[in-house]
């Protein structure tokens, strides 16, 4: 067995290991739960470590391999565990969903499975998925390798970390407002948000139903196409889902020529920190290098977007977090007087301040003589943002800006001003509320931290944005691993240890 | 109508029904819809709400729906949009109901029925489409109600079955207009073969708005609600006791306040549930989970084309094809089942009129004695309309042939053995009969002198005689002929 360095190693380099019979799929999970054991304790990005499943499954994989050809077949994943997974504790990061055995298999994890991948645990996010720093996790604050005093990015946070730190392969994440991207550009990897019903959201525990996709985060952009490859298509189970007109190609763009890529000044007058916009700029050179041009655009509605998703998802998250009201599965309140009393203090008791923040935003913003003026007049913003694009489409073929307008920023420094983490998402939010895939890939260093760059695409635009992302990728040269420094204190998560989790290892994955 | 009892008001009545369709599986999950099985038994992560699940239409109960539109005479919209209707209680899994709210299924249609043989109209606002609630159980305290109860449980076996919600405008202008209205409409969707509207089982509930104003008034006054009723009977009970409640307080200068209220069928008052302060908001917004629901005209037009004759278009027929009176044709041609079996009993030879008061009298009469429905008797169609055959060819007496249908439901019999073997085969043969009536003049010679003698109603006390001679199967009509012939001669 050749050493393997899972801090570099991609999915196209460890297929081929395995395919070549250089190395067993139970080696190759083995180098993964190893990097586990040594980096874990200070990165925190896993909720559940599946760990005996994924030697047992890999070896299964290995003994079966003629029988399990599977494209994917032996890859270790990561999944978040915002994704239900039968037998397997999901929890969403949530005390309310702290002992919950899903009865099911989420859509998109159910395909990657079915091409026998060895899933190695469940990641750390915000709670629900709402948040930037997956610091609103109820069990744990995840690390960001880079700079262990500093936030992973959120909420897909433990599976960017869990990607950086060389603890995954690659990993499944959720985006509703960059929660893909943005801590993939924290954490100095590829992540990309589909467009809208290009993956299943079945079993995906909805946050804003009209907004979330599952996404992969992965170590390269020809990962990032391999396995969106495997996750998307029209589920009969989702019926926003739909077929792509193309299938997913593998990217092998070197050049850019006649590539137009539009960027749009609003966003580049929203904070953006000068070490960012310096990064920025040289990646705009690279891509004029490659034969692209860069065009200056306008989105002019882009001031109103964040608003418009901060009453749109919030609304329906109000909605979609009504089920757990500790009647059927999940956290319930101890000796409850009636039933109102049971509804509140389940509901008090299991859910985070941000949740509780979000639910009371949404209800509010959707009750009689309000719905109007906020989530009527954010629809309608809506609207004009996805016009924006229309018409900037009709010039440009990708849209540009940086990922998050900052690095990663320290644990505990936006934890009180909730308006300061929202402000995270302003170049990520656009895409979400037009339903665009678009993607985040490294582009540079700035104090030590990662940088991201992001392609926004028209409406199925995936395979033209992965070429894009693909050629500049080499042309940037980003080293993927991290240093694991530390330049400050961690702060330690307040409430739940996952210890109180209890895992039926017999019923995962077999 | 009760117009004359309200002296000087009238009611305005709008009534919303609620149908539980009967489709082989749920609004939004695949699990089967069924009754009387054993708790929890048909239940997914759809319909228990668990997370991550999401709903997908049916597009069967999509078909029910707009039958049940298109016999409303409505618009079904070719575009179609659901919403969540936001509330927590443990027999809503998700804390929302997906239902219609501003764009439903179809809008603006009508409904004529018939009342004391005047036919009215009612507007029809809309048709949308829902799923329904599961079954909560409350052990111990008041009976039904959760407060005070030790224990609840709930039944998500009935959770997310489709449902529809017809709702008319406020044109109802009685209580029995309005048990009629729900009656024929009732009718109408168990003729369309996408409900059973089975009462016990609360497959169809109903919600009455009401309000009073001076008669002749194009205003309309407060309303009340009254909820949940599954029972024409206390529908019409109900509205009876709110009508002069609302009547009075106006006339003793109070205000109408707008509230829902429980009728209780114990006591014949309302009470309310709740006010208008305390109304839910629902926060009805459109269900992200699924696009809106486009409906093509063209499968529009082919329902349309394929809907099942209605109640008022058979009746209409009937009274055309059979020559039936509407009163005749109403009571045959309002059921399916019922005006199936008559046109049977007509196909099999029976004539028509004949053949209606048959199914009308002795048959209805059956059913209604063993419970049974029409079709299910324990005659089939086919003996019947020989039997009817066997009075119109005079074989059989109409009174002889009452008993002959009694004996063919008791001994499952066919017409003819049962004339036989009782002996009831009507005698109108005349060289029998003549023998008789000979006997019968030569043994009354008083009589004889009587009628001679200008008294022709002692022709009743001859027949009297031959009938009774004759065992009662002498042929009446035949039987006065041949006496007139002997008596004159």
């Amino acid at each position: 067995m050749t050493s393997l360095d899972p801090l570099r190693l991609t999915a196209r380099q460890a297929k081929k290991l395995l395919v070549d019979g250089e190395i067993s799929s139970a080696e190759l999970t083995k180098v993964y739960l190893d990097q586990i054991e040594t980096v874990e304790g200070k990165v925190r990005a896993y909720i559940l470590v599946t760990a005996d499943n994924a030697a047992r499954y890999s070896t299964k994989v290995d003994r079966e391999m003629q029988a399990m050809r599977g494209p994917l077949a032996g890859l270790p994943i990561a999944v978040k565990d915002n994704m239900v997974t039968e037998g397997v504790t999901t929890t969403c990061a949530s005390k309310i969903l702290a002992n919950y055995q899903p009865v099911y298999t989420a859509t998109a994890v159910r395909q990657v499975w079915e091409d026998h991948v060895v899933v190695l645990g469940k990641t750390n996010l915000d709670e629900f998925a709402m948040g930037s720093s997956t610091e609103n996790s109820a069990f744990q604050v995840t690390a960001n390798p880079w700079d262990l005093s500093t936030v992973p990015g959120g909420s897909s946070g433990g599976s960017a970390a869990a990607v950086a730190a060389g603890e995954a392969l690659w990993a499944l994440g959720s985006d509703t407002g960059g929660s893909i991207r943005q801590p993939a550009s924290l954490c100095g990897i590829v992540g990309m948000k589909p467009t809208y019903g290009a993956v299943s959201r079945y079993g995906l525990i909805a946050f804003a139903s009209s907004l979330d996709q599952i996404g992969p985060l992965t170590r390269s952009v020809y990962d990032c196409a391999l396995l969106l490859q495997h996750l998307v298509g029209r589920d009969p189970r989702d019926s926003t889902s739909v077929e792509l007109p193309e299938p997913i190609a593998l990217p092998s763009a070197e050049r850019l020529d006649g590539l137009r890529v539009g960027v749009p000044t609003e966003y580049l007058g929203v904070g953006i920190e000068p070490g960012v916009r310096a990064r920025f700029d040289e990646a705009l050179a690279r891509i004029e290098d490659l034969g692209g041009s860069i065009v200056e655009i306008s989105l002019p509605h882009t001031e109103y977007a964040l608003p418009a998703y901060y009453i749109i998802a919030p609304a329906e998250a109000s909605a979609n977090l009504a089920r757990f009201d500790g009647v059927r599965y999940g956290y319930r309140c101890a000796d409850p007087e009636d039933l109102t009393d049971l509804y509140e203090r389940t509901r008090g008791e299991g859910f985070g301040p941000e949740v509780k923040r979000r639910v009371m935003i949404g209800t509010y913003a959707l009750s009689a003589g309000y719905y109007d003026a906020y989530y009527g007049r954010a629809q309608r913003v809506r609207t004009m943002v996805r016009r924006d694009f229309d018409r900037a489409f009709a010039e440009v073929d990708l849209i540009a800006s940086p990922t998050s307008p900052t690095v990663a920023f320290k644990a505990g420094a936006r934890t009180a001003d909730p308006l300061a983490m929202y402000v995270c998402d302003i170049c990520t939010i656009p895409a979400n509320l037009a339903g665009l895939p678009a993607i985040s890939i490294p582009c540079g260093l700035s104090d030590g931290l990662p940088v991201g760059f992001q392609l926004i695409g028209p409406a199925f635009s995936e395979n033209r944005m992965l070429e894009a992302a693909h050629a500049l990728e080499g042309a940037v040269g980003f080293d993927t691993a991290p240093s694991f420094k530390t330049s400050g204190p961690r702060p330690e998560a307040a409430g739940w240890t996952p210890g109180e989790i209890t895992y039926r290892p017999e019923d995962a994955q077999s | 109508m009760t117009g004359a009892a309200n002296s000087g008001w009238e009611p305005v009545i709008g009534l919303e029904m609620h149908v539980e369709l009967d489709t082989q599986t749920k609004m939004f999950c695949g699990c089967a819809v069924t009754k009387g099985d054993d708790p929890n038994l048909h239940t997914c992560p759809v319909c228990l709400a668990h997370p991550g699940a999401l709903p997908v239409v049916n597009r069967r109960a999509v078909e029910y729906a707009a039958r049940i539109a298109l016999a409303l005479n409505c618009t079904v919209q070719p575009r179609n949009i659901f919403h969540r209707k936001n509330y927590f209680y443990p027999d809503s899994p998700k804390a929302y109901q997906i239902s219609q709210y501003d764009e439903p299924l179809a809008t603006q249609g009508w409904f004529e029925y018939w009342v004391d043989g005047e036919k009215l109209r009612c507007r029809i606002n809309r048709v949308h489409m829902e799923e329904d609630a599961a079954k909560l159980v409350h052990a111990g305290g008041e009976a039904g109600r959760i407060a005070g109860s030790d224990y609840s449980m709930v039944d998500f076996n009935r959770g997310g079955t489709p449902l529809i919600e017809i709702v008319t405008e406020p044109d109802i202008p009685s209580p029995e207009a309005a048990r009629e209205f729900l009656q024929q409409l009732r009718n109408v969707v168990v003729e369309l073969g996408v409900s059973e509207c089975n009462m016990e089982e609360g497959q169809v509930r109903w919600d009455a708005n009401v309000s009073v104003r001076p008669a002749g008034s194009e205003e309309l006054g407060t309303r009340t609600e009254l909820k949940n009723m599954n029972s024409f009977r206390y529908l019409q009970q109900a509205l009876d006791a709110e009508i002069p409640r609302q009547i009075e307080a106006l006339e003793a200068g109070e205000k109408i306040e707008q509230e829902t209220l429980h009728f209780d069928p114990d006591t014949g008052t309302t009470t309310p549930l709740r006010s208008k302060e305390e109304a839910h908001d629902y926060r009805y917004f459109p269900e992200p989970d699924l696009v809106p629901l486009d409906v093509d005209p063209a499968w529009v037009e082919e329902l349309r084309a394929t809907q099942p004759e209605l109640p008022a278009a058979r009746v209409e027929r009937f009274m055309e094809q059979y020559g039936l009176s509407r009163a005749d044709a109403t009571v045959l041609g309002s059921a399916g089942a019922l005006a199936g079996f008559y046109e049977e009993v007509v196909a099999a030879g029976a004539g028509a009129k004949p053949a209606a008061n048959w199914v009308m009298g002795e048959y209805l009469a059956h059913l209604n004695t063993a419970g049974l429905e029409a079709g299910h008797g324990h005659v089939t169609s086919e003996r019947l309309a020989r039997l009817v055959q066997l009075v119109e060819d005079g074989s059989v007496s109409t009174s002889a042939a009452k008993e002959v249908f009694a004996i063919m439901i008791e001994e499952r019999a066919e017409p003819e053995a049962v004339v036989d073997e009782r002996g009831l085969r009507q005698i109108s043969d005349t060289s029998e009969l003549e023998a008789i009536v000979a006997g019968v003049v030569a043994g009354n010679p008083a009589q004889v002198a009587q009628y001679r003698g200008g008294k022709q109603q002692v022709i009743g006390y001859f027949v009297g005689q031959v009938m009774k001679a004759s065992g009662g199967r002498a042929n009446p009509q035949v039987v006065s002929d041949l006496l007139r012939r002997a008596l004159d001669a």
